[in-house]
């Protein structure tokens, strides 16, 4: 009995990290809206917003499911504060110019793709089914994000020194993705979720591809962050998180 | 509208020509981009669809205010999708204006020099969240009674623009009118926020439509070249017509004590707009004519690094290419 209240815990959690990355991601791709440099990635960034955000919907209102405590994906996403946000530090940073934009979705959607198709493995039909669509639509997002990265790190002078620059910052926060904790372990046992380190071959694998296209260096250092997965975040979340939430806080029974 | 007060261009072509013409597009044929066509014809619309394009670019603005602030995920997506649209519709209105010979990058530099206009609309603040419902509602309303019958417009790009645009605008205007329907069945609060944004938002639509033009010669012209179906006062009047009974089903007043039914006309009567500050925000000094046209340079300014990368990587690559060969 104790071990199935405790894989449904883990559950629970290991569906907020899908969730809250997603939303928060999300929400930092939807500010560019109207603010792009060419009419045509303010429509493919609405597109990966929309995305983001109907996975969104998916593993947070499963997560609340699963929950059982009557918590809708809305009640999740809006009533839920700082420490209690389960997503990885990477996809809050803020957007930055339009290559730290750029950069942070791929190698976010380098770790996602392959994450995704673990997850369709997952004995857990119900995640298995959500990461099935999810993974459709990030094998596009995928395919975007890496061509622009090449084409801008192998683009002019400028265009190349802001996407290493922009490698440079990210870099630290990525190593997040592939970290496990007890969550994380308790998941890959009962094989609902893959071990985060099982995504690290592929993830390594896309990015060093790309990044050598793209004539860019991944930094020497192999410091990293962490934190965001278990609810220690940067200063950037609260700050987010009064934006979104603002309205369903200020009027806390009205229907929208 | 989004086009408002397009002046057409005085056209000195030989009449022979201008007659065979003019008899082409009242028989109703359709113009393509290789056909003869008046200077004047040719000048118009590149200013007419250029305006409409970048109201609909300008246009991402007010909503977009508000997407990082929706209140629930399905009203965040719903806005993104729209906002979404407009873009599109920029896009696919550029490309028919390119066929007149203009670039996109030649009608940007015209919008950010002042050069070029964009509807007065988008010069009004979103202040709350029913402000986006009063958009769709009432603004996306008053572009679809101007779009659907530009749809039969003689040029051949445009109608096929317009075509595509009337499909995505009705969606655009439900949105709205379910905001809106949620915000005054809702709490006093949200009632209070649904009769703010339809006070704000009821003038500026009205002036959509632009000032009266039954008297302007440029719109006699546009109209037999159907590039103009209807005149302003014909369009607005429709308009009230159709928002009326919905702002009464609504619940919300509209902000015109004179507004009352007459039988006679079978239309309602209704107080113009101040068509004194319509020609202040056409000049500029709308509440937020500077933030829209700051935010606009800033993306094409700092998007410059982004545009001179793409191209330098397709001169490599196409360098490369020929290295190889
Ligand atoms: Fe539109
Ligand atoms: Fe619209």
């Amino acid at each position: 009995m104790e071990t199935v209240v405790k894989l449904d815990l883990a559950l629970f959690e290991g569906l907020c990290r899908l969730g809250d990355s997603t939303l928060v991601l999300g929400h930092r791709v939807s500010e560019w809206c109207g603010h792009a440099p060419v009419l045509e990635e303010d429509i493919a960034l609405a597109n990966v917003a929309l995305d983001l955000i109907g996975q969104t919907q998916l593993w947070l209102g499963l997560a609340g499911e699963v929950e059982g405590r009557g918590r809708d994906a809305d009640a999740l996403a809006f009533r839920r504060d700082v420490w209690e946000f389960r997503n990885l530090l990477l996809v809050e940073r803020p957007n930055g110019d339009f290559g730290q934009t750029l950069m942070r979705q791929f190698l976010f959607d380098a770790w996602h793709q392959p994450m995704l198709k673990a997850l369709e493995g997952s004995n857990d039909a119900r995640i298995a089914e959500i990461a099935a669509k999810a993974g459709r639509e990030v094998a596009y997002h995928l395919e975007r994000s890496a061509d622009l990265v090449i084409r801008l790190g192998d683009g002019s002078e400028e265009s190349h020194k802001r996407m290493q620059t922009a490698l440079d910052t990210l870099w630290p926060y990525t190593g997040e993705m592939m970290a496990s904790d007890a969550t994380d372990c308790a998941l890959a046992e009962a094989g609902v979720m893959p071990a985060p380190d099982s995504i690290r071959p592929q993830w390594e694998a896309l990015v060093g591809e790309v990044l050598g296209e793209a004539t860019l260096k991944a930094p020497e250092s192999a410091y990293m962050h962490k934190g965001g997965k278990q609810g220690t975040h940067s200063e950037h979340l609260g700050h987010m998180l009064a934006t979104m939430q603002w309205l369903q806080r200020a009027y806390p029974d009205a229907k929208w | 509208m989004y086009a408002q007060m397009v002046k057409s261009e005085a056209t000195t072509e030989d009449p022979e020509k201008l007659a065979a013409f003019q008899a082409r597009i009242d028989a109703g044929e359709k113009i393509e981009p290789k056909e003869w066509m008046p200077e004047g014809y040719r000048k118009t619309l590149i200013r007419q669809i250029g305006q409409h394009a970048h109201s609909e670019i300008v246009g991402q603005l007010p909503e977009g205010n508000w997407i990082t602030r929706a209140p629930t995920l399905e009203r965040k997506a719903i806005l993104l999708a729209k906002v979404q649209d407009e873009a599109g519709h920029g896009l696919y209105l550029y490309c028919a204006a390119e066929t007149l010979g203009v670039s996109r990058d030649e009608l940007t530099e015209a919008l950010l020099s002042g050069k070029m206009k964009y509807s007065s609309i988008f010069n009004y603040p979103t202040l709350n969240w029913a402000d986006i419902g009063a958009v769709g509602w009432l603004v996306d309303g008053a572009a679809i009674m101007n779009q659907v019958p530009l749809q039969r417009t003689s040029f051949g790009p445009y109608s096929r623009a317009m075509i595509r645009i009337c499909k995505e605008e009705s969606f655009h205007q439900r949105q709205g009118y379910d905001i809106m329907m949620k915000m005054a069945q809702g709490s006093p609060e949200q009632k209070a926020m649904a009769q703010d944004a339809l006070n704000r938002f009821w003038y500026p639509s009205l002036m959509m439509f632009g000032p009266s033009d039954k008297d302007s010669v440029h719109s006699a012209q546009s109209m037999a070249w159907k590039i103009k179906i209807n005149t302003n006062d014909e369009l607005r009047q429709k308009f009230v017509d159709q928002t009326v009974p919905q702002a009464e089903y609504l619940g919300l007043t509209i902000p015109d004590p004179e507004l009352s039914w007459n039988e006679e006309k079978g239309g309602y009567d209704f107080s113009e707009p101040d068509w004194s500050e319509f020609f202040e925000v056409i000049k500029g000094n709308g509440p937020c004519n500077a933030e829209r046209m700051e935010a606009r340079q800033k993306a094409w300014d700092e998007g410059a690094w982004f545009r001179e990368g793409l191209m330098a990587h397709a001169a490599k690559r196409a360098a490369r290419k020929i290295a190889a060969e």
